[in-house]
């Protein structure tokens, strides 16, 4: 695969010099520092690499950075917008929503594209989209918990 | 081999799990000597104390077990106040996810007092925090707490004694409160940084300090949010994983195909050839490191290497190996004459694994003969006294071990064999080294929960007392055997096996095995009592902190309700660890399909003053979600030395979808000293899970995992 030798991330145009074969986790993690996207399970079934690519919720360990293009790539370093956090960032931390929250990111990452599409979840609808997100210290019941609380502040949610 | 469980001692958990097993499944290099070492001090453990006992659960062999290793009394080891008031204290302990960085800085807020923002925990360095076995045996908080709300009341008094001395007044005239020393009658205040003025508190901790009882909590107590929830959300915070340095490469190491394979030839010149790219041989070891983990990964792929293996047991003899090849006991209900009853099961438990998101992972750097990693443990000192020392002969003033708040454990990173494998890459690199583990190496390369086989014979007269109980523990371990029910004379064994697979700590050791098969096998006597199992607990049992959370939960629960169809209610209660739990679960069946879901489960828990109470419920929630994984499906498959099934998509852990929602009721005792609750609320859910199912179907599951597949109806 030819050599990736830009990347447009969370709105910064980044010139790099990495393998296109690379996964796209390496290259954000390894390459440009942006560690708060994670390496769970290398194999797409834990969600913990989580990232948007054009508003599309990627794995990003079985994606390639050569496949990216010229596509806005969004991490979790993305979210937070002159020191002040996205509101799912800001309802997992009311919510209480994690514990060693290895997964945190990954979770936020998918919560913002299910509230980008539909903006008042049921609980059902939160679980189904979630359900590739593995939480392995169990906060589930918190996260469904954040998830609708963030949903009320970006005024989605009926009252 | 089986040593009696000391039932007088339900506290001393003679198990050291911690790199037993098969010696093929060890890291190269591993000595023998000390491995031998570590098992004939477990004996001794029996008759030593708690804080020796929590050692050898991990494990921790050396000179280390035979006497410990005193803390420090000094007060500036644990706490130190700066100029500008900032309070910074040190604790060995490692931060998991447990929130005890938040609770630790509860207990020394509350003390001082000062406010929880300008309080710091520098925790788990081993060159800058008091030595400390490990954080596992839900000791934290009963003891390094205990540790720290001394050292925090020890500087009160003498940030008091300096403002005494600066004003002239009686110190008896003087309080301490919001990180300032008052003098009410002048009105006059001075902050604790400016009377310390960046100078030593020179005092020594004795265990004689007097502490705030928990009645008079005001900090202690309250649900203070994770006090570094913002770095996590934000993605700023580094884990080990996340670490990185100037000139870092990144390290894979070469493995076996199977355990206990040995390597026969070697062909790098393939990998060696690769822009970037070092391999690194030493013995046994064979790993390479270049610019990126990829590269990494394909250098080490690309190495030639033949393996002779060895054949080694599968999972389809594994009870009969546990049992040391012995048959099973007989298995039935037996009526009595009298109307008593005799009842003989046998239940079983598979190998499951810990799976923390976050792999094993270490990065590594030499600068002047000292080496320096950051890993993800709950035992640095023991890397740096062990496995380090082991590997590279090296003292500990030339080792520095340094835990980041890791991506979870659960008892699964008690050993450090990463760290070992970046350190050494590093070595031969001559540069610092990243080394995380891929899903599949956690998978094997680990170890595991035991598997285990617990034999019950018991015997109960015809009005509901317990009459006799024999329970004899295969492998799986001897912590929780004690039964928590009035019974003469109850014969509890622990018997140790030849485990096929490498097995070590798990989140409450044993107490998940054996509560499963204790309360599984009591749920079924009073079945045939035809006595509400409820009611037949609560009629053997006499301690009042388990009566008092088994009503709790029973009310919360609506205990005896209407069930839907096809729904079916179980309980079960427990005692391990200074915690008190009762869970009560509702399963639904799906009849056509076999589908077995958890649709509600109450779990009502005291371990004595609560510390922070929504942290405790997020601990029992956890707990709860993670027990189920292994009480339904989860199961570690293995044949011939090698694992079947090192994939997230093999090996299925408990998602949204199968969590149920989940009520936890808090028994709070001010009065009473508080325990750990990391670990005790994952025992109760298995055995309500199987009661549950059992209540909906009449079918009685007696193997963990219960229903991977589903349940199939018995025919």
């Amino acid at each position: 695969m030819p050599v990736v030798t830009e990347l447009n991330v969370n709105g910064v145009r980044h010139s790099l010099n990495a393998d296109g074969a690379r996964p796209l986790l390496g290259v954000l993690r390894d390459d440009l520092g942006l560690t708060g996207t994670k390496f769970g399970c290398g194999e797409g079934q834990c969600g913990a690499c989580t990232v948007h690519v054009d508003g599309v919720p990627i794995r990003s360990c079985l994606t390639p950075a050569g496949a990216i293009g010229p596509r806005r790539v969004t991490t979790i370093e993305g979210l937070e917008k002159d020191g002040r956090l996205h509101p799912l960032q800001q309802a997992f931390l009311d919510a209480g929503a994690m514990q060693c929250a290895y997964c945190t990111s990954g979770m936020i990452m998918s919560a913002v594209v299910l509230l980008a599409k539909n903006p008042d979840p049921t609980d059902e609808d939160i679980v189904r989209f979630m359900d590739g997100n593995i939480c392995r210290c169990g906060v589930y019941p918190r996260i469904l918990d954040a998830v609708k609380r963030a949903a009320k502040a970006m005024g989605g949610a009926r009252a | 081999m089986s040593e009696p469980h000391p039932s007088s001692s339900p506290e001393i958990y003679p198990e050291q799990y911690e790199l037993r097993g098969p010696a093929h499944a060890k890291p190269p290099r591993f000595r023998r000597r000390a491995f031998l070492k570590l098992l004939g001090a477990g004996v001794v453990v029996l008759c030593v104390n708690r804080r020796a006992a929590a050692k050898a659960e991990s494990g921790a062999g050396g000179p280390r077990l035979a006497g410990g290793t005193p803390r420090p009394a000094t007060l500036d080891a644990w706490l130190q106040v700066a100029p500008d008031g900032t309070v910074t204290f040190f604790t060995g302990k490692t931060e998991m996810g447990q929130n005890i960085r938040t609770s630790l800085t509860q207990a020394v807020a509350e003390e001082l007092p000062a406010p929880i923002g300008s309080i710091r925990a520098v925790m788990a360095d081993t060159d800058l925090t008091p030595y400390d076995a490990g954080t596992f045996g839900s000791r934290s908080t009963p003891d390094m707490g205990l540790q720290l709300r001394r050292a925090a009341a020890t500087a009160r008094e003498a940030l008091i004694d300096l403002a005494a001395a600066r004003w002239s007044v009686d110190r008896g005239s003087l309080t301490a409160a919001d990180g300032r020393v008052i003098h009410p009658p002048s009105r006059r205040s001075v902050g604790f940084g400016e009377l310390a003025a960046g100078g030593k508190l020179v005092r020594t901790i004795s265990s004689g300090t007097a502490l705030k009882p928990a009645t008079q909590w005001r900090i202690a107590g309250l649900s203070v949010p994770k006090v570094d929830g913002r770095q996590f959300v934000s993605g700023r915070h580094r884990y080990a994983s996340d670490m990185a340095l100037p000139g870092m490469l990144f390290g894979s190491v070469l493995r076996p195909p199977a355990y206990g394979a040995t390597l026969e030839s070697l062909d790098v010149s393939r990998a060696e050839a690769m822009p970037g790219v070092k391999v690194v041989r030493d013995g046994e070891f064979v790993g390479a490191v270049a610019p990126s983990s990829f590269e990494a990964a394909r250098a080490v792929a690309a190495i030639g290497a033949t393996w002779k293996t060895r054949a080694q047991p599968s999972e389809d003899r594994l009870l009969r190996d546990l049992r040391g090849g012995g048959n099973p006991p007989e298995s039935g209900l037996f009526l009595e004459a009298d109307g008593g009853l005799t009842l003989k099961r046998s239940y079983t438990m598979a190998y499951i694994a810990h799976v923390p998101l976050e792999p094993r992972a270490a990065v590594a750097v030499w600068r002047d003969g000292k080496l320096t990693v950051w890993t993800g443990s709950q035992r640095p000192f023991g890397i740096r006294d062990e496995e380090l020392t082991e590997a590279f002969g090296l003292g500990p003033e030339r080792l520095r071990v340094i835990v980041p708040d890791t991506g979870s454990g659960y008892g699964g990173k008690h050993t450090g064999r990463a760290a070992v494998e970046a350190a050494r890459l590093a070595r031969a690199a001559d540069r610092p080294v990243k080394v995380v583990w891929t899903r599949q190496e956690e998978f094997t390369w680990a170890y595991f929960r035991p598997a285990g086989v617990i034999d019950v014979a018991s015997r109960v007269r015809a009005d509901g007392k317990l009459a006799s109980w024999d329970f004899h523990n295969y492998n799986s371990g001897s912590a929780g055997i004690a039964p928590p029910y009035a019974v003469p004379d109850p014969q509890t064994q622990f018997h140790s096996a030849d485990s096929p697979l490498p097995q070590g700590s798990y989140r409450s050791l044993a107490a998940a095995a054996n509560h499963f098969a204790r309360e599984s096998h009591v749920d079924e006597l009073a079945g045939a009592l035809k006595l509400d199992p409820l009611e037949f607990r609560l009629r053997n049992m006499t301690n009042p902190r388990l009566r008092a959370v088994a009503e709790a939960g029973a009310r919360a629960f609506a205990w005896g309700g209407a069930k839907a169809a096809g729904h079916g209610s179980g309980m079960a209660v427990g005692l391990d660890k200074g915690g008190h739990v009762a869970t009560f679960a509702e399963v639904a069946v799906d009849a056509s399909s076999g589908r077995v879901g958890a649709v509600r489960v109450v779990q009502a828990f005291e371990c004595g003053a609560v510390v922070n109470p929504d942290h405790l419920r997020l601990q029992l929630e956890g707990a709860v979600v993670q027990g189920l994984g292994g009480a339904l499906f989860e199961a570690v498959h293995f044949e011939n030395g090698r694992i079947l099934n090192p994939h997230l998509s093999a090996y299925r852990v408990p998602r949204f979808s199968d969590a149920p929602a989940i009520e936890i009721v808090l028994v709070d005792r001010r009065d009473l000293p508080s325990a750990g609750a990391g670990e005790t609320g994952i025992v109760g859910i298995a055995p309500a899970l199987g009661n549950a199912i059992c209540d909906a179907t009449g079918v009685r599951l007696r193997s963990l995992p219960m229903v991977p597949d589903g349940l199939r109806r018995a025919s």
